[in-house]
């Protein structure tokens, strides 16, 4: 998602782009919340070690479905980025009894509709049907978790797919290209400064050997999670679940060592300017503690601070630079609780035509130290809370939604009482508390400032 | 059994009917759709499936005439009208306005197509008369205050100054203005920095004045809501419009282009391909045909015949598409594919070559019940939440169908012989008339014509 389609308005529109965006957002950032009274989700853990959840929703005949495997591209060895989501790709490319292209044709012959994804710490695949299929997704899944088939045949043109798709998501656009760098940027050490997708000269020497061993390092049924949302009740999956899921042996899976970040003592700056860019843009990460890693404390804080100074248009920063000075057209911030190891703060923002970076940079500067200075009040929090609380409730509108929730928890470590908490957790927030996060988090040597500009042609 | 779940029921029955053909199973036989046509007590029609499961309400309505009907020099007027509804109205200017939308924690947006002017709502149902009546505001007494006008303005020259040099973006004007050179639908809806900075605040009102009438308005309404209820707030909400707009007329966009390749130069790895030609429109007698030819030439996920041989087999592209658009004045078969620049001039190739094989062989036996089993047995799956199903209740409006089509519409996919999709193949599936516009550095592609003026 470009930076631009995610500031501008901040509002939760319902347009063809502000969908587009959702879904984009979706894919590497499950934001949605959940709530206690929501989801009530039945859980139980197979003899091999694979954890099953199901949350009811009988609102229509359908289910999704997912498998959430614990891995992702914080866990590649040296030298193969890249490979968990190439991993990803070649899970569609056949077993000992399902051919190449035969998952993905089955799926669509009943009407299914499926796809997978890839971020730093996990990898989930997913279908939607009719429950009365759910049968077959889970045989099928259960099959290419134990029986996948790779050859160079299959393997090498996949690889040729995959640099398209990050010439067409990274290299065709210069954002993406900075957001790149800037990461790699924020995070000196630790493998979150490199991108899930790969660098591309790592890319282009992938091979099948690395896919198979990366696959029979972290794909075992003790490793995964499944969670299935809609039509059904545990007692139904449970069978199911034994039959297919509980037929595949558990096997030693390594822990998630991943190396660590060292102190943070320098903020760092990077800026690209590029002919091929016409609009300005700025946006700043901090090093954040998650619910796993740093002084988790702050996490929850840290979700209300988010909202406060970029929820939407009634945001503290919006109505300041956007609406008051008028010196953004477009401004958001964000927050990532659920990470393995550290997490991100964000804010970005753009500057409204005619108003330079420099003065918008310095506008936010001024909001980031009076934050410092004086907190938040408590007529925002109670705000921010709203909003967030109804999220919660909205959550529940939906299929997929629950399943995402639950699973982007669960692969970074949280438990389902977790996520049934969080309404009341998020309700607990205290205005001290949040100015205790501000303070600890928002703090310059722990950050990266990213700034887009064209490239001056005379 | 809610009544939406009743509903849902029986189009996922209908689809697994359907799909029991292929894996031998038997099915029992389907129940009625539940939509309800409220009328209010002052005329008002919404169409409403109730769904208790949930407590929101989500609400979806449309208008007809959007952005084709922008006047010359001004596009961009639908679209700028849609970024200001929620900006202000009323007594309450654009501050107070978004403050009512937090504290009742609404989803609430508005867009503006070539055809149609849309809304939707989403509201916890503890607000539901509060949300109704912002939603009236909106749409009766938009305020167009000078500064949230100037805000918005802005927010959409920066879009346009973000998107100038994407190379999608750019396919898609050139494509647009391409094939429709005299017609509206040839012109960006999203405007240009000119147009945009012409709009005036008459201009807006005038939008508002020309399209925002009871009849020419459709509501659809999904959720924890029942018709006594929705009666009276229809009359609420939606009663202050006028009863009548003026009714507008557009030419037929006729597709005249002998086909042509077009090639915009742009410094990026990938060239972004947009092709396509005229199709059907969505009351075409062939329509159903159509869609399942199209779904598998290229609409089918992972499993078309396009993505099969453009991804599967030679690994040049991550995602290469085909859709049918179907517009009031037009119908149009357009696909997108991106391909490094050294290789694109392959994907043109094969993707000629599919459109020739299918236009002369047709789809096999297998391929044509595969795309019925997918077009019917998915339609339930776009309904999982009230915010979509009342999306498609205002859609099957907007297109003049009956109340009963989600139950018909099985019988019409499933109606499509093997013979309609060779025959409607051979008059829709012409690669002589392909037009496609290339953005990137490409390798041995030689354009036949020049980008339109002022296009890019």
């Amino acid at each position: 998602m470009s930076l631009i389609a995610q500031v501008l308005k901040g509002r939760r529109a319902t347009g063809a782009l502000a969908a587009a965006s959702l879904a984009g957002a979706l894919m590497t950032a499950p934001a949605v919340s959940a709530r206690a009274e929501v989801f009530n989700p039945d859980s139980f853990t197979l003899e091999n070690g694979l954890q099953v959840v199901v949350v009811e929703n009988h609102r229509a005949p359908v289910v999704t479905h997912m498998i959430w495997y614990k891995v992702g591209s914080a866990d590649e060895p040296p030298g193969k980025s890249g490979i968990a989501h190439f991993l990803e790709h070649l899970m569609f490319k056949g077993t000992e009894t399902v051919p190449p292209g035969q998952f993905s044709e089955q799926v669509a012959r009943v009407g299914g509709n499926e796809n997978a994804f890839t971020t730093d710490d996990y990898t989930a695949y997913f279908q939607t049907v009719a429950v009365e299929h759910l049968e077959l997704m889970m045989k099928l899944e259960a099959d290419r978790m134990a029986n996948l088939r790779l050859t160079d045949e299959i393997v090498l043109p996949e690889r040729d797919v995959i640099l398209e798709e990050r010439r067409q998501r990274v290299e065709n656009d210069p954002s993406s290209e900075l957001q790149e760098v800037a990461r790699a940027t924020l995070f000196l050490h630790h493998p979150y400064g490199i991108p899930t997708i790969g660098w591309a000269h790592e890319i282009e020497r992938l091979t099948t050997e690395d896919a198979i061993a990366f696959y029979d390092r972290w794909y075992a049924p003790n490793n995964a999670i499944v969670v299935i949302s809609g039509d059904v009740t545990a007692e139904q999956v449970r069978p199911l679940a034994e039959k297919y899921y509980g037929a595949i042996p558990r096997r030693a899976v390594p822990e998630r060592l991943r190396v660590q970040e060292p102190p943070p003592l320098a903020p760092r700056r990077v800026e690209l300017a590029s002919p091929r860019v016409q609009q300005p843009s700025w946006r700043r990460s901090y090093q954040a503690p998650s619910h796993n890693r740093g002084n988790t404390e702050h996490a929850y804080p840290l979700e209300v601070l988010a909202e406060i100074l970029g929820g939407g248009p009634t945001s503290r920063l919006y109505r300041s630079l956007v609406v008051d000075q008028g010196v953004a057209s477009g401004i958001s911030a964000w927050y990532r609780p659920n990470a393995v190891d550290l997490t991100t703060f964000g804010i970005a923002a753009i500057p409204r035509p005619g108003r330079s970076v420099d003065e918008l940079e310095a506008a936010l500067e001024a909001e980031l130290a009076a934050l410092l200075a004086d907190g938040v009040t408590e007529a925002e929090v109670a705000a921010a809370k709203t909003v967030l609380t109804a999220e919660a409730i909205k959550a529940r509108d939906s299929l997929s939604g629950p399943a995402r929730v639950i699973g982007a928890a669960l692969a970074t470590g949280r438990t389902l009482e977790d996520v049934e908490a969080w309404p009341d957790r998020i309700r607990a927030v205290t205005v001290d508390q949040i100015k205790a996060a501000a303070r600890a988090v928002l703090v310059p040597a722990a950050s990266v400032t990213a700034v887009l500009l064209p490239e001056e042609t005379s | 059994m809610s009544r939406f779940l009743a509903a849902i029921r029986r189009l996922a029955i209908e689809a697994a009917g359907t799909v029991a053909i292929a894996i031998l199973c038997v099915l029992p036989a389907a129940a009625a759709v539940d939509v309800q046509r409220v009328v209010s007590p002052g005329g008002i029609e919404a169409w409403l499936v109730e769904d208790h499961t949930t407590p929101v309400i989500s609400v979806s309505i449309a208008f007809r005439g959007g952005a084709a009907l922008d006047p010359p020099g001004k596009e961009g007027l639908a679209e700028m009208v849609s970024t200001l509804l929620d900006e202000g109205a009323g007594d309450l200017d654009s501050t107070a306005f978004q403050q009512r939308i937090a504290d009742l924690a609404l989803d609430y947006g508005f867009d503006a197509n070539r055809d149609s002017f849309n809304g939707s709502m989403r509201t916890l149902t503890e607000h539901r008369d509060a949300a109704f009546e912002l939603l009236g505001l909106s749409l009766s007494a938009p305020r167009f205050d000078s500064d949230a006008v100037e805000r918005m303005r802005a927010q959409l020259l920066a879009r346009l100054a973000r998107d100038a040099n994407d190379p999608g973006n750019i396919a898609r004007r050139v494509w647009w203005s391409t094939v429709f050179p005299d017609h509206p639908y040839g012109r960006p809806t999203e405007g240009t920095p000119e147009s945009l900075r012409a709009i005036t605040i008459d201009d807006l009102r005038g939008f508002v004045g020309r399209r925002f009438g009871l009849d020419n308005l459709e509501i659809g309404v999904v959720g924890d809501i029942d018709a006594a209820t929705l009666g009276p707030l229809l009359d609420k909400t939606f009663g202050k419009l006028p009863r009548s707009v003026e009714p507008y007329e557009l030419p037929e966009a006729v597709f005249r282009s002998p086909g042509a390749v077009v090639v915009v130069e742009r410094d990026v790895p990938q060239s972004v391909v947009l092709f396509g030609h005229d199709a059907v429109k969505r009351d075409d007698p062939d329509f159903y045909a159509a869609a399942v030819l199209n779904y598998i030439l290229g609409g089918g996920g992972f499993s078309s015949r396009l993505m099969t041989e453009v991804r599967e087999k030679r690994g040049l592209a991550y995602s290469v598409a085909t859709y049918l658009s179907t517009l009031d004045f037009a119908g149009l078969i357009v696909g997108q594919v991106a391909t490094q620049n050294a290789r694109v001039a392959e994907s043109l190739e094969i993707i000629r070559r599919e459109w020739s094989r299918m236009r002369e062989e047709g789809p096999t036996e297998q391929e044509l019940a595969d795309a019925k089993t997918y077009l019917i047995g998915s339609y339930p799956l776009r309904m999982t939440t009230t915010s979509s199903l009342a999306d498609v209740l205002t859609a099957i409006q907007l297109e003049d169908l009956p109340i009963d089509y989600m139950e018909k519409r099985t019988a019409y996919f499933e109606a499509v012989t093997m013979d309609d999709v060779r025959r409607v193949a051979r008059r829709l599936l012409h690669p002589d008339r392909l037009v496609a516009v290339v953005v990137g550095k490409p390798e041995g592609v030689t354009p036949t014509q020049d980008p339109p003026d002022g296009a890019i």
